[in-house]
């Protein structure tokens, strides 16, 4: 029993490795691949199956008169956009749900959970609902095509990711921490700073980590709301795909746009698994 | 210079939490607030703590109106039933918290610090993390830190009641100890229980609190000797009095088709029916006593509970020793005359077998 229960979880999770991993490792060794490899069928190994090619990755830096794509001015835009974005989202987000979380509002029959709903519900159309008012309301304000026009709808968009999270996460910390606090001689700010605030460090991480996602990897929007003067990293990559699909320079920025992201993951983890983040409050 | 309320109410909902609370606690004195759970305490605490605004009434304390002074202006302390710490800091820096906040010099927040997780029995730990300590430290930090205040209001909302046996006889030592030697003569403690040994132990001024009104305020002896109602009664013995409805005729004491001697305190009475009061403890096993069928038996700690059964009336009494019992057993018992309670048919105290009355 024992024996055979190990056996299927390390299969199962050797499987799932090799599922995850597979399409990471396909698109490494298409990025190295040129025309002909990619081409003539099916090739593994670089050296062995094919040539390995430095040609897909140099397009990437090249600028375009010299027939390059340049995705480096992308790349900082989408960095840009999507740490300043989600920053302003966490802070904002943060402040709120600690009101939403401790403070009675009450206008009509609006009430807190209202409110929280009201957050969330931004989430609740599809983002081609959005798009319309979106377009409408830059082109109004003349943003449109422009990084801070970027970073504000999508600061529309992740701040209900950051309440949703943090108020749930709030709501989890006794109400008698901040009491103590205000009662050793804290005002509300600094009861918030000093001992909310610290002790919940792996809510601002979760909330930190969903805004970055979901910033990151946004197509749509800025598909919909930039024209010339701005580009995002997923709408360069798209633009990549011409009369014949570049695989390797393909393959090769979708690595260099994901790199950031495991990188976060890594480091999440890492914090994550230090033990002393989660349980904090018996 | 005292803390002085005056009819303190607070209806957040249907249900009043305080109603009309009126006291005046002394500095240098210790006042216990006894009732059961959700009968106000805690709502009181807060109130005086500041975290809570009544919805009419007002407080004084040293001359100011205290309620318009803000929680953190207030210089007070609190510990909670729940062990409350911070758990991003450690034992020390716990402790050191409201010190730094008040940016006392590092060198009197070591000495303090110092001071105060010794009198708690925690030196030794000051690097520890909170949630490295069983429960009992962790309230014992809290304390730590609400003793290094120095403040002139000492809240303790049940502090001992999330702690198990052995740890809450151990921490009331100290907490007398404490009361006793370390407490400044311009401080006032308040410490809420619902537990009446406490309470008596304690042995400060005593507050019967029940759904947020105020029931009778006197010494601990007072109130065991001469609980002014039934409620009080109720709520400051464990197991709760004996309540049984009784009459007298000729000279004896008729309930259940039990007669008993009239005591010599009650032979003033008036009523012709009253409530009989009798604590548990005044009910013995006797083989020439009356008839009870047992409905249950507990046993905590060395004595054994029996509840028992006669007619429509329902009695507790509390045997100093462990004994085993069958439910549907029947016993015999007797009562201890001399101290029988009478309350009137409003519940209030007619007499008392150490002469109070309050009708």
């Amino acid at each position: 029993m024992g024996k055979l229960y190990k056996f299927l979880k390390y299969f199962f999770i050797t499987f799932w490795a090799v599922f995850v991993v597979a399409p990471f490792l396909w698109a490494l060794t298409t990025s190295f691949k040129d025309f002909n490899s990619v081409n003539g069928g099916a090739t593994y190994i670089p050296w062995v199956d094919f040539e390995p090619k430095l040609e897909g990755w140099r397009v990437l830096i090249k600028s375009p008169a010299n027939g390059g794509v340049d995705i480096i001015e992308p790349y900082f835009n989408s960095l840009f956009v999507t740490c300043t974005a989600s920053l302003i989202s966490i802070v904002l987000g943060t402040l709120s749900a600690y009101a939403l979380s401790r403070f009675t509002f009450k206008a009509g029959f609006v009430k807190n959970n209202d409110i929280t709903f009201f957050f969330i519900s931004q989430r609740i159309m599809p983002p081609i609902v959005l798009s319309i008012p979106f377009f409408l309301f830059l082109g109004a304000i003349s943003l449109l095509d422009s990084l801070i026009g970027l970073i504000v709808v999508y600061i529309v968009l992740l701040m209900p990711i950051a309440v949703w999270i943090m108020v749930d996460f709030f709501n989890k910390v006794p109400r008698e921490i901040d009491e103590t606090a205000l009662i050793d001689g804290c005002n509300p700010y600094q009861a918030f700073f000093k001992v909310v605030l610290p002790n919940s460090i792996p809510g601002l991480i979760v909330a930190g980590m969903f805004c970055i996602i979901f910033g990151w990897i946004d197509f749509f929007f800025a598909f919909i709301l930039t024209f010339t003067e701005v580009q995002l990293l997923p709408v360069k990559i798209v633009a990549l795909n011409s009369s014949i699909t570049p695989w390797w320079s393909l393959s090769a920025s979708a690595l260099v746009s994901v790199a950031p992201l495991i990188i976060v993951a890594f480091i999440v983890e890492r914090y994550l698994s230090k033990g002393n983040l989660s349980g904090a409050i018996k | 210079m005292n803390l002085v309320a005056e009819n303190l109410s607070y209806k957040p909902d249907e249900q009043f939490h305080l109603n009309e609370v009126s006291f005046k606690f002394e500095k240098g004195n210790i006042y216990t607030i006894l009732g059961r759970t959700l009968s106000g305490k805690t709502t009181l605490l807060k109130t005086i703590a500041g975290l809570l605004t009544p919805d009419t009434g007002a407080m004084q304390f040293e001359d100011k109106d205290f309620l318009k002074v803000p929680v953190w202006e207030r210089n007070i302390a609190m510990v909670y039933q729940q062990f409350i710490n911070y758990p991003h800091l450690n034992v020390f820096e716990n402790v050191a918290f409201p010190l730094k906040q008040r940016k006392v010099d590092d060198q009197l927040i070591n000495d303090e610090v110092t001071k105060s997780l010794k009198s708690v029995g925690l030196e030794g730990y000051e690097t520890r993390k909170i949630q490295e300590l069983s429960g009992g430290q962790q309230q014992r930090v809290s304390l730590a830190r609400s003793l290094v205040k120095n403040a002139k209001i000492l809240l303790l909302d049940e502090p001992l009641v999330n702690l198990d046996y052995k740890l809450r006889e151990q921490l009331r030592e100290e907490f007398k100890n404490i009361f006793s030697q370390g407490l400044s003569e311009d401080s006032i403690v308040v410490f809420s229980t619902t537990d009446p040994r406490e309470a008596m132990e304690i042995n400060g001024e005593v507050i019967v609190l029940d759904e947020g009104k105020v029931l009778q305020v006197g010494s601990a002896k007072e109130i065991f000797e001469n609980p002014k109602t039934l409620k009080v009664a109720e709520i400051s013995n464990d197991p709760p009095m004996n309540i049984l409805k009784a009459s007298i005729e000729t000279n004896k004491i008729k309930f259940e088709e039990i007669e008993v001697e009239l005591p010599n305190h009650l032979s003033n009475l008036k009523e012709k029916n009253f409530n009989l009061g009798i604590r548990a403890s005044d009910i013995k096993l006797s083989d020439s006593g009356f008839e009870f069928e047992v409905e249950l038996a507990e046993i905590s700690g060395s004595e054994t509970l029996l509840h028992l059964k006669r007619g429509n009336s329902r009695i507790i009494i509390s045997i100093e020793e462990v004994l085993n019992f069958n439910i549907h057993d029947k016993v015999k018992i007797s009562f201890n005359i001399s101290k029988i309670y009478a309350f009137n048919e409003n519940g209030v105290l007619s007499s008392s077998p150490f002469g109070g009355s309050y009708v």
